[in-house]
């Protein structure tokens, strides 16, 4: 299983290597297109492309940003540590959200109106220069209660 | 291609370079830091998510992990319902942390029993206690320890695998099996007793448990709980999962959801989704092909509210077996999730053949050197520091108790690192000494016949146990018995 991951993230990785030696030497053929969109973490505002298709969490680990936790259960929707928080528009336009990632995004820390899963949203044209926010995890500092 | 050539050539001329600059010292003085070593105690999810945060924190931090199974990862191996493979998938970030040159994993290494917490204080700068909690907690209702009441704890410990539960034989051949408590735990117990056996079999839920529950006559599954609809612990995924299970139609009680759907307003809205659903369940007349779905299910499940255990009844011709349980009916005093379920004096018996409670795992004190708060049975800490003793830290369910999902313990592991680094960086954590880790541990271990699975080690295990469940179309067939784990480790 871990290999079949390993490899999948290799032949992923690879392919956006070339894709970028391509683009550079010129070749690029010119009906191909990127998406491009800003992630904002812990103040940061981070530059991200992908191509359409790609998922979120697709384009934080081909970008290798490595946020901590991110994407735990590989896109299972098993989950909620691809938490994502949009703006109203663009979470409008994403589209209805199914019963599953509704279910796993209720777990997730800072749920808001316009949160969504990265694993769920696939890149299109239409998300050019969109942002979306990495809420941060909750320091938990209340010692929880054993639900009693 | 030349690209990602590239790449690899960068990285390693990099990484040859970070080589001499290290055994040359880089030109710097290296008398006052050293590399502080950490060690952390449990190889579950809590003690894999605290070394990587280290790991990825601080260039120079190496960390071994000391695992009392020959295998790691704790729950997520032998908790985890065998039909959610999916939430297993975080077993590769942490085989990635333990192949990383600064981690060390060590199993079959009992700390408490083959070595004091006081003699890891003396090898490493730091010590993390992520052993999580083996323990249950108990009803404490007479009968309890009547033969066919079995702890949740141990019933997921028997199908997954768990080499101490092995032995549990839980009789399944009664019509009605109550269950108390109604957390995701309770709901996959639930879920196993009552799952198709197609659906099981393609899992690595371990062979003896699929053959007892093929001979299964458990028909019937109360899940019960003192409190209300809008009190209940379990998740919405886990409600869905017994509402949508092949061949099962719901039974619940009207009367139990009496002032729930004026109540929904208020609610925020993971809760309220979870309610509305068991509303639907409950209340809805339901379409003429879900109706015609139920009419030939052949198997029973319901949520039980308003009900406290309080005594578990003993059958009259056996009587050291239980053939019943006698419930107490509730009030609730206050709302929302502070509700306090107050007793009415009202009784009912309910003849059952099996009994699973789901009330709670619980930590245990595992070394009287570290302090224990045996009430809320955790170890007393700040931010993961545990109190009075420095260079003592918890991270997991040790740190918070025994709730929380695998996204939670993530987030509580990386707290504790965040207390760590900032207790280096302060100098309240002392780590300008040389300590000798790993060395001396391993020396004492030896000396003490004891011996440490590493972590490639532990992957024979892994490669034996996958060719195994290959051959009868399963992920894998666990190993059953420590003997046989250290025997195909090549111990």
């Amino acid at each position: 299983m871990a290999l079949v991951t390993a490899l999948r993230r290799l032949v992923r990785l690879r392919e956006f290597a070339w894709r970028t030696a391509a683009v550079t030497s010129g070749s690029w053929p010119r009906t191909q297109s990127f998406s491009s969109g800003h992630l904002l973490r812990d103040g940061e505002k981070i530059t991200v492309k992908g191509s359409p298709g790609d998922s979120l969490l697709d384009i934080v680990i081909n970008e290798d940003l490595d946020f901590d936790g991110f994407g735990a259960c590989e896109g299972t929707l098993a989950c909620s540590t691809c938490h994502l928080i949009f703006e109203e528009e663009t979470y409008k336009s994403l589209g209805p959200v199914t019963d599953e990632e509704m279910d796993m995004l209720d777990l997730a820390y800072g749920l808001s109106d316009t949160s969504r899963l990265g694993c769920q949203i696939c890149l299109t044209k239409r998300m050019e220069g969109m942002v979306a926010r990495v809420p941060e995890s909750v320091a938990d500092i209340r010692q929880s209660q054993d639900g009693s | 291609m030349l690209f990602s050539g590239l790449k690899v050539w960068t990285s390693r001329s990099l990484w040859i370079h970070r080589l001499h600059e290290g055994i040359n010292g880089g030109g710097k003085a290296r008398y006052s830091s050293c590399s502080p070593k950490v060690c952390i105690v449990g190889g579950g999810p809590a003690g894999f998510y605290t070394a990587q945060h280290l790991i990825k924190a601080r260039p120079d931090v190496t960390v071994d992990i000391y695992e009392r199974l020959p295998v790691p990862f704790g729950l997520v191996r032998f908790g985890v319902a065998p039909d959610h493979p999916e939430v297993k998938n975080v077993i590769n970030t942490f085989t990635q942390t333990a192949r990383h040159k600064r981690c060390s994993f060590y199993g079959n290494v009992n700390v408490g029993k083959d070595l004091s917490v006081t003699e890891l204080q003396e090898a490493y700068h730091a010590v993390v206690l992520s052993y999580g909690a083996e323990g249950n907690r108990r009803m404490g209702v007479p009968g309890e320890d009547l033969s066919g009441v079995y702890s949740a704890k141990d019933f997921v410990g028997w199908y997954n695998g768990l080499p101490s539960c092995r032995e549990l034989g839980p009789d399944l051949s009664c019509e009605t099996a109550v269950i108390l408590g109604q957390g995701n735990v309770a709901l996959d117990v639930a879920r196993v007793l009552l799952s198709p056996i197609d659906l099981l079999k393609k899992t690595d839920i371990t062979q003896p448990a699929l053959e007892v529950l093929e001979e299964s006559r458990v028909r019937r599954v109360l899940i019960v709980g003192r409190r209300g609809p809008t009190q209940i612990a379990g998740t919405v995924k886990e409600v869905r999962e017994m509402v949508n299970l092949p061949n099962t139609r719901p039974d619940m009680l009207a009367s139990d959801f009496e002032g729930v759907k004026e109540a929904l307003k208020d609610l925020p809205r993971p809760r309220k989704r979870l309610t509305e659903l068991m509303l639907k369940t409950a209340m809805e007349t339901p379409g003429e092909k879900e109706h015609e779905r139920r009419e030939k299910a052949s198997r029973v499940w319901g949520l039980r509210f308003y009900r406290s255990p309080v005594e578990i009844l003993a059958d009259p011709e056996r009587s050291s077996r239980m053939a019943g349980i006698r419930l107490a009916v509730n009030n609730l005093e206050g709302s929302g999730e502070e509700a306090r379920a107050v007793l009415t004096g009202e009784m009912e018996d309910v003849s059952c053949g099996l009994i699973i409670s789901s009330i709670g795992y619980k930590s245990l004190s595992i070394d009287p050197s570290v302090p224990f708060d045996s009430h809320r049975a955790i170890v007393p800490n700040n931010m993961g520091r545990i109190q009075e003793a420095p260079g003592l830290y918890c991270s997991g369910w040790l740190k918070t108790g025994p709730t929380g999902v695998i996204a939670t313990t993530l987030n509580n592991s990386f707290d504790t690192v965040r207390s760590m680094l900032e207790d280096m960086d302060s100098g309240t954590l002392n780590t300008s000494a040389a300590k000798p880790g790993s060395q001396s541990i391993n020396a004492l271990l030896e000396n003490r016949g004891v011996k440490p699975v590493t972590f490639s080690e532990w992957e024979k295990i892994d490669s034996e146990e996958v060719r195994r469940g290959a051959a009868i179309g399963k992920p894998r067939e666990k190993l059953l018995t420590v003997e046989e784990m250290l025997q195909v480790a090549g111990k």
